[in-house]
């Protein structure tokens, strides 16, 4: 397949890929540090009759984003932990209403305001169940700057075949890392776009949240002769509330299984050096890097290493961790968290002795800490 | 002969949730009869409701119709009417959607003067979640949460959309319903932010415990406190004190509109014209 070389920062690149991959509205408020997700598409989406707009809080951003959504647009915001704090209820009407937006969140330190302008992975969980309540959420990491570009065009794709918001995540390093990319040209971007389902028959026989008991809502664009109701309460086919005991529970259930059911669509990870490995490291995001660095320090050494990246972090490519973790005895997580994706590896492995190497400072982890840890093992 | 409220009403989802006699029903039918004044196609019509009572407003009516989340109709409509300009959107909020919770979104609905009409039923009580002190609850009064009677200042909705940039602010009862439907008509065809506030009633939740136990009593308040503007005007200061004035409060046809204005930030970036600079702006700041 052809390519195409880029020079540009990981944020730049998520920005970019949004609008190839047929993004037309941006909504957002200015978060460090993923603003120059904002400060890139503000330029390039008006170029081609697109909108961005800088709105007056965290939470507006995501609610006009959900509007556009739903009016038939492919939409995107962008921000950090504290943004997506403020915005997880209104992901939660999206997950509830079936509106796909996609929402790149470029992980800092936290909790809180927690350190601003530094790394982390401590968004891990947060991305896993933003809001209250039971539904599957999607989500994307980046593990280099090519991802930040294809993981992006991915979850649009993503968001309208599971009709349901998709997080994207990159972390500061990554949204900040300027280097040399790879990227699928624009033409197969554009060849691969998959757009939303959409109902052509009468409007009188469009029930747009009857579907089967696997599969996502078919919502049609808005203005186009097919009048619906988008609410965040329990509804009915045609999308109006309800408290019918059965409507209640296929509901629900249905948000879990349209993704839970078809999660071989979504699942995606990198085994690297894994082959002939008897130590798997588990990483992702920007520390992935770091632990592909530490796998040649360590094999030069004589220690057969490989590293499991997953890319679809939620849901996680659980069957594929057991696979490993049965065969491999010495596995150890690194991850800018306190364990976050350590609890998942443990829960995949039904093994609660899996190690790790966790740091919370804000700093990236470095291939010799990860060298030094596994020469512990 | 007789007005045709049937093409225009989800008549399966009736009868509605609201009490009997809420002014909820009243301000339902003026809307709809101020959508066929304007001629609109329903299927170029958007209404965008907050939660409370005034939240199942978009269920009842036949229109493309969205129920958000709490006090956030204004940021939703934003994304809605940018992606569609050339269509209609209506907000309905209640005075504890678009006030407290909602707040910020509103004023800055009003500071971009973006073409969406909102639509603030005010009942100056929480009433869907049984007599929490609203924004406009007024001071003395007994709410559940103040029983000892509230003590919190008021906000003047049409004061603060004025305030806020709206360039059309106007206010009416739900008492005189013909009065409201002209009302809603004149906001529809205003090309900017429009704030219509409707005062009504409730008389189950905040007229029950502060001496308005049936709606007719509820209504003589709300007409008690309310004048037409022409003739709160000619009151001297100190008599305006308590009541609010009714009508067109504010109007301006040549303030400029955000989807007129970002179709220019598009031209730009296509290349059809020139930056914008303060030179094009007689009000910079």
């Amino acid at each position: 397949m052809a390519t195409r070389e880029v020079i540009s920062t990981g944020n730049e690149l998520a920005a970019i890929a949004a609008v190839d991959a047929g993004c037309m509205f941006f909504g957002g408020y200015p978060l460090t540090p993923s603003s120059e997700v904002m400060h890139v598409i503000s330029d390039l989406l008006p170029k081609k009759g697109g909108v961005a707009i800088q709105m007056e809080d965290e939470i507006a951003g995501i609610c006009c984003v959900i509007g556009a959504a739903m009016s038939g647009k492919r939409a995107l915001t962008a921000t950090s932990g504290p943004g997506m704090s403020l915005k997880a209820e209104n992901l939660g009407l999206a997950q509830m209403a079936e509106v796909p937006l996609v929402c790149v969140n470029v992980m800092r330190g936290g909790p809180s305001t927690g350190l601003p302008t530094r790394v982390s992975q401590g968004d891990i969980l947060q991305s896993k169940n933003p809001s209250h309540g039971d539904y599957k959420s999607i989500t994307l990491c980046a593990g280099s700057l090519a991802e930040c570009y294809t993981e992006t065009v991915r979850a649009f794709n993503i968001a309208d075949r599971f009709m349901q918001p998709v997080i994207v995540l990159l972390d500061e390093t990554l949204g900040h890392m300027h280097g040399k990319a790879e990227l699928p040209t624009l033409e197969d971007v554009e060849a691969g776009i998959v757009p939303r389902k959409r109902f052509d028959g009468p409007a009188d026989e469009y029930f747009p949240y009857q579907c089967e008991h696997d599969e996502p809502a078919v919502l049609n664009p808005m203005f186009e002769g097919y009048r619906y109701h988008f609410t965040g309460l329990h509804h009915d086919k045609n999308g109006f509330p309800t408290e019918e005991i059965e409507t209640c529970r296929k509901l629900i259930q249905r948000l879990e299984d349209k993704v839970e059911l078809h999660k071989d669509e979504i699942e995606s990870y990198e085994e690297f050096m894994m082959d002939d490995a008897d130590v798997m490291i588990v990483a992702y995001g920007s520390v992935s890097l770091a632990a592909k660095e530490a796998i040649r320090h360590l094999r030069a050494d004589g220690i057969h290493a490989g590293l499991f990246r997953p890319i679809t972090i939620w849901p996680s490519p659980a069957e594929k961790i057991k696979e490993h973790t049965d065969r491999i005895k010495k596995v150890l997580v690194v991850e800018l968290n306190i364990g976050q994706f350590h609890s998942e590896v443990q829960r995949a492995a039904a093994r609660l002795d899996i190690d790790g190497l966790f740091k919370v400072n804000g700093r990236p982890i470095s291939p010799y800490e990860i060298v030094n840890k596994v020469k512990e093992l | 002969m007789a007005f045709n409220y049937e093409r225009y009403l989800r008549l399966e989802k009736m009868p509605t949730l609201w009490c009997w006699g809420c002014g909820d029903g009243v301000i339902l039918k003026a809307f709809v009869r101020a959508v066929e004044k304007m001629g609109w196609n329903q299927d170029d019509v958007c209404v965008v409701s907050g939660i409370g009572c005034s939240g199942r407003f978009s269920s009842y009516i036949d229109f493309n119709t969205v129920h958000t989340t709490h006090g956030r109709t204004v940021a939703y409509a934003t994304g809605i009417k940018l992606a569609n300009p050339d269509k209609h959107v209506i907000c309905v909020a209640g005075d504890g959607d678009a006030l407290a919770i909602g707040g910020n979104h509103t004023i800055h609905g009003c500071r971009r003067n973006i073409d969406i009409t909102m639509i603030i039923i005010n009942n100056f009580i929480y009433g869907l979640t049984n007599s929490q002190t609203s924004p406009t609850t007024p001071r003395g009064m007994w709410t559940v949460t103040q029983k000892a009677g509230n003590i919190d200042p008021t906000f003047n909705t049409c004061d603060l959309a004025i305030a806020a940039g709206a360039s059309f602010v106007a206010r009416e009862t739900m008492i005189e319903p013909k009065k409201l439907e002209k009302m809603l008509v004149k906001a529809f065809e205003h090309k900017g932010f429009s704030m219509a506030e409707v005062l009504s009633n409730c008389h189950i939740n905040l007229g029950r415990k502060n001496q308005m136990k049936n709606a007719m009593e509820n209504l003589e308040w709300i007409k008690s406190i309310t004048m037409p503007k022409k003739k709160y005007d000619a009151l001297p200061e100190e008599e305006r004190l308590n009541l609010l004035p009714t009508g067109i409060l504010h109007q301006d046809t040549e303030a400029d509109e955000y989807c007129e204005m970002y179709a220019e930030i598009q031209k730009i970036h296509q290349g059809e014209r020139k930056k914008i600079t303060q030179d094009d702006f007689e009000k910079k700041i």
